[in-house]
């Protein structure tokens, strides 16, 4: 129905804008002079009147519908469902909707099959509602619009403010994203906070965010003690950085220092292939090839090595990072002035010894700048580690372990479950919201100190 | 050579260059600089056979799941067993049954079971749906193809060692038996795997295809195309043309460079949080994807398209407001069109990002199971990303090829569009 509607709305949308046209056309006659905007900008202009504000209506209205008829559904069914608590009111509300959509587990009683009837005219009623609204509020645009014309109205001024509206609300749905994402982690870490002390959450040893099933049941409370995850997530980290700053800074160096053009056409590009394949390939060559190969490895020399090994998702991510790590070491070393480059040789110094005394510390800050920001995405990555790492939070450093990092905990904490009252699924939003806090903060100083760097020449 | 230098100066003892001591330093100086040199080739060799690594890897496990393993199998549809009334109802079970085990006659209860799961379990639902599409069948008898079961499908592909103990393979002796019985008699056959494309998803290796996923993959980045492309333009000409400079301006821009570098699962958890805990949206939804992927695209679309409307060089603009447009039809009809191909290779690749993208689908759901390809944007569906991390997950042998082959597929399309997008670029870039 709602696309329906939409389609409908297109059509009376292109009709104004015809009609616009040629009513246009008729009202200037032959008085080109005087005629202040062009015919096409009086078609636009009742294209918009039509147009849109029946779509912002219909817009609301599928906002607002859904909960809008769950309450008329409540209150039908008289007064003992409304002194109902919210879960048990959630819960006949969906199996009156499953009932109602025809999918039917056991037989449902009288009252919910009637509710379900119930529920279905009304959703029926209120779609055609939406449709008689929206047709009727597009005719009444149409005929606002439509009175407008006249030889000395300023469609195109008119038409250039609605792009303008447009193009501002568009650049506030950056700020509206981000406030959004800091609303939503905010409140649901509230809730969890409310359940869960902050400082346990913060300083506690023991995550075990399993919930009980039963209300007796022994051991099951629950703990939220993130300094494992955090720890874990720090140890892949590491690793990963280990593995990507050397490999990625000695690839820097030799394409801007040694490298011929026709070797760095070439391998620039392929160096690039490796940020562009996306992680969950990463993580599936975690687990297929490197995971069996470390433990083959491990098997050989005697050592016991996990399956959810950290070395292996935090090698990985280091395989992933090296790219990143590398073109922004490049972009440091090139920036640093040919002069220092030509003075350093012309004292005698040795093309090394040029690159290792002078143009590396010139161009550190650069490069710590792009350490900070790879750091920032090992941190916030997430498919490798969700399919390599381990899921047990456990107080280690050892890369041959299995450790748990953040973003797994929010995956496997949220995945399949949708319900946001119980602290399982709000632990995975205080987690979230440390993992942005930390991942803002880190690229903020990183860019500060790109930029700041930049302009020092 | 020895340079001689002015002592009464109170300069240092000239330098014999020549000598032993000088030559071993300056050896040793230049040994520094090609171990230096050294160490970058190790380094780029290292990434780049990481790269190797990785391709071929993907390669040898999935090439084989690009052919399937085949048995052809004459069935007779007695139009007294299927009603061409009610096709549907016919005892499918009994007449595909019938018909396998009538390939090794006078096999005793027990070893005709094992004799069937050779084939694809959903072998008479194969035939079923065949018949409903061409009812002309029925009274005849009609060659069918359909899969072998996967472990049978291993063994065709030489991926199961015969010499190992039988308790240690899938597959036992008696059915390693039929099976080159059945090879020998032509009735086995390794065609290109079009189920691989055509099929949706399944919980039978030989039957599980990717439909489902490109489909939901296609949805979601309609989704995202038609809200992020617009959008990302119209911010961009409004913030590089239009906005004061001021301090909300300088918020949205700090905001939008921001976003581009938050972790993809915070998208996911807005989406979860937003989209279907606030708005009550489907779960599994390719729109809720769509939207939490455009909200990720923006940022770059946005980026790309003010440094491109950046590059449009003044005179342009000066000539159009000068014979009387409007900022905005100067913009419209000269800036943007000419900004045009740069805008929309940024964009191929923000694309070619959010088709890669996991972490938010899944925190939305979208890896349901799926056994039908998606057709709107409100249905449950999976995307091909998280297909992939389904099928890494499942125990059966088959889904490894499989889920090498589904990523094989995905770099495909990555691979598409980039190279899209550098056609574009060297198509249509001007200097100015």
């Amino acid at each position: 129905m709602a696309s329906t509607v939409f389609f409908i709305l297109l059509i009376l949308a292109v009709l104004g804008y015809v009609a616009g046209l040629f009513r246009a056309k008729v009202v200037r006659g032959t008085a080109y002079r005087e005629f202040h905007s062009l015919p096409i900008y009086h078609g636009l202009n009742i294209a918009i009147w039509t147009g849109v504000p029946a779509l912002i209506i219909v817009l609301m209205w599928l906002l607002f519908q859904g909960a809008a008829v769950d309450r008329i559904i409540l209150n039908s069914l008289g007064t003992e469902v409304t002194s109902l608590d919210a879960a048990q009111q959630a819960l006949l509300l969906s199996e009156i909707k499953q009932v109602a959509a025809g999918r039917i587990f056991r037989e449902p009683t009288g009252e919910i099959r009637a509710a379900a009837d119930f529920y279905n005219a009304v959703v029926a009623n209120a779609q055609w509602a939406m449709l008689v609204v929206a047709i009727s509020i597009a005719l009444i645009g149409f005929g606002v619009g439509y009175r407008m014309v006249a030889v000395r109205f300023r469609a195109r001024h008119s038409v250039e403010r609605s792009l303008n509206y447009f193009m501002i609300f568009c650049s506030v749905v950056a700020i509206a994203t981000t406030a959004g994402i800091i609303v939503s982690l905010l409140y649901e870490a509230l809730q969890f906070f409310a359940r869960v002390p902050v400082a346990e959450f913060f300083f506690g040893l023991n995550w075990e965010p399993q919930i009980p099933m039963r209300e007796d049941q022994v051991a099951g409370a629950g703990a939220f003690g993130a300094v494992p995850v955090f720890l874990g997530t720090l140890v892949i980290a590491v690793i990963a950085m280990a593995v990507a700053t050397p490999i990625g800074l000695f690839s820097a160096v030799y394409l801007t220092e040694f490298a011929s053009n026709s070797a760095r056409a070439i391998i620039k590009p392929l160096l690039e292939i490796l940020a562009g394949i996306p992680t969950v390939v990463y993580g599936f060559f975690a687990v297929l090839t490197v995971a069996p190969a470390l433990r083959g490895l491990g098997d050989w020399m005697g050592i016991g090595v996990s399956p959810n090994a950290a070395l292996v998702a935090g090698g990985v991510m280091g395989i992933m990072l090296i790219p990143f790590i590398s073109s922004l070491s490049d972009d440091a070393l090139t920036a640093v002035p040919r002069a220092v480059r030509d003075g350093s040789l012309a004292l005698g110094a040795t093309k090394g010894e040029t690159i290792r005394k002078v143009l590396l510390p010139a161009a550190l800050p650069g490069i710590v700048g792009g350490i900070l920001l790879a750091l920032s995405r090992a941190i916030g990555e997430t498919m490798i580690v969700v399919m390599a790492a381990g899921l047990i939070a456990s107080l280690n450093v050892n890369p041959l372990q299995s450790v748990t990092t953040v973003t797994v905990q929010i995956v496997t904490l949220l995945i399949g479950d949708t319900s946001f009252d119980n602290p399982k699924t709000l632990a995975a939003f205080a987690l979230g919201l440390v993992l942005f806090v930390i991942t803002l903060a880190l690229n903020v100083v990183a860019l500060r100190i790109v930029r700041k760097y930049r302009e020092q020449y | 050579m020895t340079i001689a230098l002015d002592d009464s100066a109170g300069l240092r003892a000239p330098v014999d260059w020549a000598s032993a001591e000088m030559k071993a330093r300056r050896k040793s100086r230049y040994a520094a600089d090609t171990r230096l040199k050294f160490y970058g080739l190790t380094a780029i060799s290292m990434a780049i056979g990481f790269l190797l690594i990785l391709f071929s890897s993907l390669v040898l496990t999935g090439y084989k799941a690009f052919v399937q393993t085949m048995v052809t199998v004459e069935i007779r549809l007695d139009p007294e067993q299927v009603n061409r009334d009610d096709i549907f109802n016919a005892p499918w079970r009994t007449i595909v049954q019938s018909a396998l085990a009538d390939l090794e006659p006078g096999l005793d209860q027990a070893d005709r079971r094992q004799f069937l799961q050779i084939f694809t379990p959903n072998a008479q639902f194969l035939v079923r749906d065949r018949v409903i599409a061409n009812p002309d069948m029925i009274g005849r008898t009609v060659s069918f193809t359909f899969p072998l079961a996967d472990p049978l499908d291993q063994l065709a592909k030489g991926e199961v060692d015969r010499s190992l103990p039988e308790d240690r393979r899938r597959v036992n002796d008696k059915q390693i038996g039929w099976y080159d019985g059945l090879n020998e008699r032509g009735l086995i056959s390794q065609p290109f795997n079009t189920g691989l494309f055509l099929n949706a998803d399944s919980r039978f290796p030989e039957l599980a295809g990717l439909a489902g996923a490109i489909s939901g993959s296609f949805w979601a980045l309609l989704v995202c195309f038609l809200l992020s492309f617009p959008a990302g333009i119209a911010a961009a000409i409004y913030l590089e043309e239009f906005a004061p400079k001021n301090r909300i301006t300088d918020l949205i821009e700090v905001n939008i460079n921001n976003l581009a570098a938050v972790p993809s699962v915070v998208f996911g958890l807005l989406g979860l949080a937003v989209f279907l805990g606030l708005f009550g949206l489907p779960r599994s939804a390719p729109l809720v994807g769509g939207m939490v992927l455009a909200l990720m695209t923006l940022p770059t679309i946005i980026i790309v398209t003010r440094a491109s409307l950046k590059s449009v060089p003044s005179s342009i603009r000066e000539a159009a407001l000068g014979i009387g447009a409007s900022k905005h039809e100067t913009i419209i009809h000269h800036i943007l069109p000419l900004s045009m191909p740069t805008i929309l290779t940024g964009t191929i690749i923000g694309l070619a990002q959010a088709l890669g993208e996991t972490a938010p689908l899944l925190l939305i759901g979208m890896n349901a199971f799926i056994t039908s390809p998606t057709t709107g944007v409100l249905e449950a569906s999976t995307a091909l990303p998280t297909q992939i991390f389904i099928w890494a997950d499942s125990p059966e042998r088959g889904f490894v090829a499989r889920t090498s082959a589904a990523i094989l597929v995905l770099l495909g399309f990555l691979l598409a569009m980039n190279a899209i997008a550098i056609f574009l670029r060297q198509r249509f870039e001007r200097r100015w």
